[in-house]
């Protein structure tokens, strides 16, 4: 094993490191007196930091500053929305991809999960199947890509059939900035959901995007922060660090150089070890992901001894008792249980050098 | 301590078996106090939520949470390993198997067998290191002659018993930092290194067994459905329907539900073929010879020599060891251990330890004689008569 002096991280789709300017403007923030809820001048300046941070989500989304609403993260806007329109009566029942992120998958029933392809992306024929008996309103979530493949979703085209069907569409956009193009308007779907840490600005804070007329029902209530969508004293440090990551992913257009990493990285890893298996390799993907397997090698050696050297990736989805399961994504595409016990991703960003995957090829054919 | 023999301990690496005790804490700590490049693995070894009826639940519990922390404070890294099918697989199946046998398992020997010292050990060799600590109370000394098990200091928590089944060459790969010292340092050393856990309980039901109902696990599963059966007293009589093999062990008196009769009953035998459990005085469960199965000799030579040899066995862990001679049994792999004095309480299942002094020399598990099938009582007299004849 090689001893790698300095760490190498490749797991931005885990969190993304923050951005220049973020911690600034996060610790400005903290540092601001009152209770943006307040009449007094401390009250309005906390107020004001929010609604920037506003704009410039709504900015990063292309949306109305007026359609976004602050959350706790990710997970609470999943939450937010899902159970927002369930409580409001608007829908009765909840469909998704089998591709979702836990947040949204654990409030769907088994038998409600819509197959993916074999290569990682929405079987629309599947789409269509599951949906042509519905006569009640109806919820379908897909994400716009996918956190462990990094297959991009036919977002457009589910959107289409499911409004042609009656039903409402929510795409959970988590691992969207910063890594493709976004509109959130010619995406078509009704409701998005976007988190602040993996944009590279703070853990804690994400944000509901609403493209729809259609009120959500609080999930939290209280005292009726966020124009009464959701209650609780806002995390306005964390909402300040949003915004100002938004502000610099707004100006990224060109995201071919790390696709270039991306697909060099795949060339040296097919090259040292031929047997190995990527992911999701015949479709679209967001330019960072690669998802990758040598058979036979279990996915928690490889993250333990790459740990061990130096880099940073993950695999599957991380229990919080730290044990490695196999990916549900990679069983939904149809890989062998074995297989997809064996695969790791690796999630590059804007610091990531060619010398770095250079230096994580040669320890992982060492694996 | 010179944990893997080498002068210098800096950059060896050694992997701690990290269970979120204070023992196995006070392991890790330890090592990394003496500049070894130590590396923390906790086995992940059922579902915590499912065992306590919590599906909610997290599937760690609060010892994962311990091991964890501890890590951080000692400053090494630390992971965890999923070996939660594997345990099903080789503890928890044949830990219900053994009860629906009529047996008295010891789920911790098995663990240590198998997912312990089999799989924990290829993963510490996998990420490099050169040797596997536990916080067991035993200790391993090296010498011309090989390495060789003993005692551990401290006899109050001596875990040889648990340990027998330990080969030569894991043992060549393990470490046993805690064997030379009594618990009450290794509780000051916690405090010493400022370790959360060092107030923590020790651990004293078996660890998939959170509720203390083991016998919902042998329900659960166990392949054999059909446990119920009836109470049969040595002389013969039937004394009723009991609540099923699986709630006894031989030598139990409390719990059986059978008052009035002039002198106490114990469990003599439980008998699978048709799930009865046997009772009588006291006197029936004297116990003179026994066989052991998949016998692992760690004393001088390949196996136990030839005409036996004089050792202190051990039948169960609550009790001390006792004089006997322990001979090669008359299949591969078994032996004949016989008691100076007879032993009362010998239970099928349990593992049987033979020591010479603190060494331990090995050890089998305890088969049921007579495949289960008990002489009955009227006729034994018979037989002891043309015995003596």
């Amino acid at each position: 094993m090689t001893v790698q002096n300095t760490r190498i991280y490749l797991d931005y789709n885990a969190t993304a490191p923050v951005l220049p300017g973020v911690a600034s403007a996060v610790i400005s923030a903290l540092e601001l007196k009152g209770n943006a809820s307040s009449v007094h001048a401390e009250g309005r300046a906390k107020r004001s930091t929010i609604e920037k941070a506003r704009d410039s989500v709504s900015r990063l989304t292309g949306s109305l500053s007026s359609s976004v609403t602050f959350t706790s993260g990710g997970t609470e806007a999943n939450t937010t929305i899902v159970q927002g329109l369930l409580k409001s009566g608007f829908i009765s029942s909840v469909l998704c991809s089998s591709v979702e992120h836990p947040s949204v998958l654990e409030h769907v029933s088994v038998d409600s999960r819509v197959a993916v392809s074999a290569n990682g992306a929405l079987d629309l024929h599947a789409l269509e199947h599951a949906i042509k008996d519905h006569t009640d309103p109806f919820l379908f979530c897909l994400m716009l890509a996918n956190n462990e493949t990094g297959v991009i979703q036919p977002v457009k085209e589910a959107a289409a059939i499911v409004h042609d069907h009656g039903g409402l569409l929510f795409c959970d956009a988590v691992q969207g900035p910063g890594k493709i193009h976004l509109d959130f308007n010619s995406l078509g779907a009704d409701f998005y959901s976007i988190s602040a840490h993996k944009i590279g600005g703070p853990q804690g804070v994400g944000c509901v995007v609403s493209n729809s007329n259609i009120d959500l029902s609080p999930v939290l209530i209280g005292g009726g922060q966020e124009r009464m969508r959701r209650s609780g004293t806002e995390n306005v440090s964390g909402i300040a660090g949003f915004g100002a990551a938004a502000d610099l992913v707004v100006q990224m257009d060109d995201f071919r150089p790390i696709a270039n990493l991306r697909d060099k990285l795949e060339e040296a890893l097919i090259q040292v070890r031929p047997d190995a298996v990527v992911f999701g390799q015949e479709v679209s993907r967001i330019p960072n992901t690669t998802n990758v397997a040598i058979p036979g090698l279990s996915s928690e050696r490889q993250v333990i001894k790459l740990d061990l050297s130096g880099f940073s990736v993950s695999a599957g989805s991380a229990c919080s008792s730290g044990k490695v399961s196999a990916s549900h994504v990679l069983l939904a595409m149809g890989v062998p249980t074995e297989l997809a016990g064996s695969a790791i991703r690796i999630s590059i960003g804007a610091k990531t050098s060619c010398d770095d995957l250079r230096a994580f090829v040669d320890a992982w054919a060492d694996l | 301590m010179n944990v893997i023999g080498t002068p210098d301990n800096t950059k060896q690496r050694i992997a701690v078996a990290m269970s979120g005790g204070v023992d196995s804490s006070v392991c890790a700590a330890l090592l990394a106090d003496q500049g070894f490049d130590v590396i923390g693995l906790t086995m992940q070894l059922y579902d915590h939520g499912a065992a306590t009826s919590k599906s909610k639940a997290c599937c760690a519990g609060q010892d994962i949470h311990d091991a964890r922390r501890v890590a951080d404070r000692v400053g090494i890294p630390h992971y965890v390993l999923d070996y939660e099918k594997r345990f099903e697989q080789d503890v928890i199946i044949p830990f219900a198997d053994a009860y629906m046998r009529g047996e008295t398992p010891v789920p911790c020997i098995l663990c240590n067998q198998t997912v312990k010292f089999r799989d924990l050990i290829n993963a510490a060799k996998d990420i490099g290191a050169g040797a596997l600590a536990t916080g067991h109370y035993i200790r391993r000394v090296e010498s011309e002659d090989g390495v060789t098990l003993h005692r551990a200091v401290d006899h109050s928590k001596d875990q040889s018993y648990f340990l027998f089944a330990t080969t030569p060459e894991q043992l060549s790969f393990l470490r046993f930092p805690l064997g030379d010292i009594p618990k009450s340092e290794t509780r000051s050393l916690a405090e010493k290194f400022e370790l959360d856990i060092a107030d923590k309980q020790d651990s004293q039901d078996i660890c998939f067994v959170p509720t203390g109902s083991y016998t919902d696990i042998v329900g659960k599963f166990s392949n054999q459905l059909k446990s119920a059966g009836h109470f049969l007293h040595v002389d013969g009589n039937d004394m009723g329907p009991h609540e099923g093999i699986e709630h006894y062990t031989v030598g139990q008196r409390r719990g059986l539900g059978l008052g009035g009769e002039k002198k106490p009953l114990y469990v003599i035998e439980i008998r699978p073929i048709d799930q009865a459990v046997i009772v009588g005085p006291k006197a029936e469960l004297a116990k003179h010879e026994i066989t052991v199965r998949d016998v692992n000799w760690l004393g001088s030579g390949n196996s136990i020599p030839a005409g036996g040899m004089r050792a202190m066995v051990r039948v169960r862990n609550t009790h001390e060891p006792v004089p006997g001679l322990v001979q090669a049994g008359s299949e591969p792999g078994q032996a004949k251990v016989s008691f100076d004095d007879p032993l009362f309480g010998v239970s099928p299942g349990q593992a049987c330890v033979f020591y010479d002094g603190d060494q331990v020399l090995g050890g089998g598990w305890i088969v049921a004689d007579g495949q289960g099938m008990r002489v009955p009582h009227n006729k034994r007299n018979e037989q002891a008569a043309s015995a003596s004849a």
